[in-house]
């Protein structure tokens, strides 16, 4: 039932991600391993150091079956769901590695399933990349380039979802929100103040602020804060300091997303805006 | 049910938040107090129920935003919510009802008349598929509702009458048993099935319940003995037993009977698993559409507290202590999910967890936790006291014991069957009165439409798995609709944490509109296809895994009632310029010809 269970102490602790070995320790994510090796699985929610969240499943691949009997819990989804039995899919940054493990990674399929669920986060939003100050910094657009993402082939939700200025320093715009929950657990996890959270369910769901108006301003949020610098789109922009960074200079311009270790390099380019 | 206890003053809302935690501090329930006080829960009670729970405010609201029966503006003094399932909804008597009660009545689904004396809307199926159409008035179940019954209720709202002088055969809710099998054929006294346990050992009990085969009756079949013993072993400053009474799977009401009157035996069976797995405490956790069950419950539980088979020292055993708390959901399908349940126990939204790790060690409050089905439970408690061979003489090698199948749809006499695991459909069909079957659905919409080339299949593990859910659809049904309906129900019922489901259920259902509308072609077929395969395979949970299942069997097996709505080129747009000006037909009150664009 349990990553302890499966593993056989007498096994090398390696999986195998698209034929590739690669060594992990006990109690890592496929995720953790990966990066840890310099492999790249794409991903929005997840930020090393964080809880992992395995909401935007971007991060999904697919595990060969031979290991399909230990899990009690896949039988049970085999056999309600009659799922494909040649393999499973399951979120990289949750799921335990296990020794043995031939997973798929960066294949054609792999990537045209996350293209798709790239162009699904695209058009449930109000996302207008020209206009948006995010653009070039952005992780959801770095990672649609990435993918070869060229349209959002789904027509748009256009959603009404509120802006919310009230706060001297920080921005919510909540049309740009991917509802990946990395200020809400920044928020929890590292500045200790609970700031943002979820409310509502399906298209509706929408993020929240943790005060008695339910305002930016009424709470305990500050500038130095880690939430406001996590977002990942430019759902939350920090005031008077648009456009600092010239397009052409921008993360995404000089780097890849695949690039292992990039979260430091994300962060430390909102804070310090003069290059 | 006078309007002015209505305003909401601050020793008002004091007072309700007082008296719903003298009773229980588990958030829905004081929410539930301050809905059916205020008609919504007002701000104010917010952040006071925020200051007095330890709570933050933003918990509170997106739990007050996550369930379908709280309200953050002010519903009617009569708050109607007509059923839209496929078996009990507002359309299955051939008329529209919905339409027809808004109209008498002035008032827009999910509005609330100017006055504050109304509001209609409707809701996921609330398990009354054996009855009819059927409704929710303050969320007491009318069912067996026509046109005519539709007019006298809309009467009696005008009239102002309070529903305790509403004629009381409208509230009456039948067992409508029609064949019993192993577990309602068998009469069972309260307390037998625990002394049997307390003879036999909890060790040998354990391995009565893993030898009988018994696997959990919610569809999914994990074995029960195994689930037991994985809970027991686990290491826990606490250990629970749940209940999963959150029947929400429309067509589904078999747990309804149970509940209705075969309570004593569901919590003996939890008694029995607790007393093996070392829990103190258990929880049944009731769908909010079952709360008119509630009292009747807590009379059982206070009648097993008086006769000890709850409490301490039970039977005189002083290492058995346990008793069984009820939670009552407030609309929302995904809490039938286990850990969405678990969630929701907790006092969250219900968005099911990352497992590993699973309920069995890490469950309710992160302790080893049982969760099992209403029948399972039931089950447990009759092996505890026959033993296995007893219930392995019933059902087949892999799927001992019986099925409680609740039957709705196109047929003579819809109800509750219980049968031998291995029964075949067209047996089924025949014992139910259904004639010219064009498919069933097994096991609901998250399960499979079978169409009639299929009959032969049988119900149980090694075939066609069900939790119970058996709808009948005749010759003369539109099928594309009921595959609308299906879903339209999985987007309204996403929890909206994976992206695959969340937009996928949407982007389904959409396209199934412009299909079902005419204005479909093969091309939103193949996107149908592409978007099914990616929701049902990379979801997070048996939600996002089985939505796409209806429009999949439907495409596999009925490919007709979707080509006949396909327009006759390659490609429509998804914009429909004639539907995008009814919101200005709407605002300057024309529908005359020259508005429209065709």
């Amino acid at each position: 039932m349990s990553a302890e269970t499966n593993q056989n102490s007498t096994a090398p602790n390696t999986i195998s991600i698209d034929g590739r070995e690669i060594p992990f320790k006990a109690g890592q994510t496929i995720m953790d391993a990966a990066l840890a090796a310099g492999v790249y699985i794409p991903h929005l929610c997840h930020r090393p150091g964080l809880t992992p969240h395995g909401s935007c499943k971007l991060c999904t691949v697919d595990i060969a079956s031979r290991d399909f009997a230990s899990h009690n819990s896949d039988r049970r989804v085999q056999i309600k769901f009659s799922v494909d039995a040649d393999s499973r899919s399951v979120s990289a940054c949750t799921a335990p590695a296990i020794a043995g493990q031939q997973i798929s990674n960066n294949t054609p399929a792999l990537n045209e399933v996350r293209k798709t669920i790239t162009q699904m986060l695209f058009i449930e939003g109000n996302h207008l990349c020209p206009s948006c100050e995010k653009s070039g910094n952005c992780t959801l657009q770095a990672v649609a380039y990435h993918l070869g993402m060229l349209d959002g082939h789904f027509p748009q939700f256009f959603p009404h979802r509120e802006v919310d200025a009230s706060h001297p320093t920080v921005m919510l715009d909540r049309d740009r929100c991917i509802l990946c929950e990395l200020c809400v657990r920044a928020s929890r996890e590292v500045d200790g103040k609970n700031v943002f959270a979820i409310a509502g369910r399906g298209t509706t769901a929408h993020l929240i602020v943790n005060s008695p108006s339910g305002k930016l301003a009424d709470s305990g949020l500050e500038t130095g804060d880690m939430a406001v610098h996590i977002c990942p789109v430019g759902a939350i922009l920090i005031k008077e300091h648009g456009y600092e960074v010239p397009i052409g200079r921008r993360t995404f311009d000089l780097h890849q997303v695949g690039e292992i270790g990039l979260e430091k390099i994300v962060l430390a380019k909102t804070r310090h805006t003069d290059e | 049910m006078s309007p002015t206890n209505r305003t909401v003053t601050s020793e008002h809302v004091n007072t309700v938040i007082a008296d719903a935690c003298s009773q229980s501090n588990h958030l829905l329930h004081i929410l539930h107090q301050l809905q059916q006080q205020f008609l919504h829960i007002p701000d104010e009670a917010v952040r006071k129920v925020s200051a007095r729970l330890g709570l933050s405010v933003s918990q509170i609201e997106s739990v007050i935003e996550f369930y379908s029966f709280f309200y953050k503006s002010q519903c009617g003094r009569y708050n109607i919510l007509l059923s839209n399932c496929t078996s009990c909804g507002y359309q299955t008597g051939g008329e529209n009802l919905l339409h027809m009660f808004g109209q008498r009545l002035g008032v827009v689904s999910g509005k609330t008349r100017a006055d504050g004396l109304v509001s209609i809307g409707e809701t996921s199926c609330i398990g009354m598929c054996d009855h009819g159409a059927a409704l929710l008035v303050n969320g007491t179940p009318i069912a067996r509702l026509d046109a005519k019954r539709i007019m006298h209720i809309a009467d009696m709202i005008e009239s102002e009458t309070p529903l305790a002088d509403w004629p009381a055969e409208w509230f009456r809710i039948d067992d409508n048993i029609r064949i019993s099998g192993l577990l309602l054929k068998n009469a069972f006294a309260a307390g037998d099935g625990m002394r049997a346990l307390l003879t036999r050992g909890a060790d040998n009990t354990l391995a009565e319940i893993t030898q009988s085969g018994l696997r959990g009756r919610g569809g999914a079949g994990f074995s029960a003995g195994m689930k037991w013993k994985f809970c027991r072993e686990a290491q826990g400053k606490a250990h629970y037993v749940v209940c999963n009474a959150d029947e929400g799977e429309p067509g589904t009401f078999k747990d309804r009977i149970l509940l209705h009157s075969h309570a004593d035996t569901v919590f003996e069976g939890m008694a029995v698993c607790a007393s093996i797995i070392g829990a103190e405490q258990g929880y049944l956790y009731l769908r909010g559409e079952y709360r008119y069950l509630l009292p009747q419950l807590q009379a059982v539980l206070a009648h097993r507290r008086e006769l000890g088979l709850l409490g301490s020292n039970i039977l005189g055993d002083p290492e058995f202590n346990f008793d069984i708390g009820i939670v009552v959901g407030a609309g929302a399908y995904i809490c039938g999910e286990e850990s969405a349940l678990i969630e929701s126990l907790e006092g969250k939204r219900g968005v099911p967890r990352n497992r590993p790790p699973f309920p069995v060690t890490h469950g309710y409050l992160g302790q080893p936790t049982v969760v099992n089905n209403v029948e399972t439970f039931a089950a447990a408690a009759h092996i505890a006291l026959r033993g296995s061979a007893w219930f392995r003489t019933t059902g087949t090698q892999q799927s001992a014991g019986s099925k409680i199948l609740s039957i709705s749809g196109d047929c003579a006499a819809p109800g509750i069957y219980e049968y031998p695991f291995g029964v075949s459909i067209q047996q089924v069909l025949d014992d139910c009165g259904a004639k010219d079957v064009q498919a069933v659905q097994v096991g609901g919409p998250s399960g499979a439409l079978i169409d009639k080339s299929k009959f032969n299949r049988k119900l149980g593990f090694e075939d066609l798995p069900t939790g119970g859910s058996f709808m009948v659809f005749g010759e003369k049904r539109d099928l594309l609709k009921i595959i609308v309906n299906f879903a339209h129900f999985f987007a309204h019922e996403s929890c909206g944490f994976c992206t695959p489901c969340r937009v996928g259920t949407t982007l389904l259902k959409n396209g199934l509109d412009k299909i079902a509308g005419g204005h479909g072609t093969q091309y939103d077929l193949d996107e149908m296809k592409r978007m099914g395969a990616l929701i049902k395979r990379r979801s997070h949970c048996g939600l996002g895994q089985t939505a796409a299942n209806p429009i999949l069997d439907g495409l596999q097996r009925f490919p007709h009632i979707f080509a006949q709505r396909l327009a006759h080129s390659d490609f429509e747009p998804d914009f429909d310029l004639d539907a995008a000006l009814q919101e200005a037909r709407q605002i300057t009150h024309r529908d005359d010809a020259a508005a429209h664009l065709e």
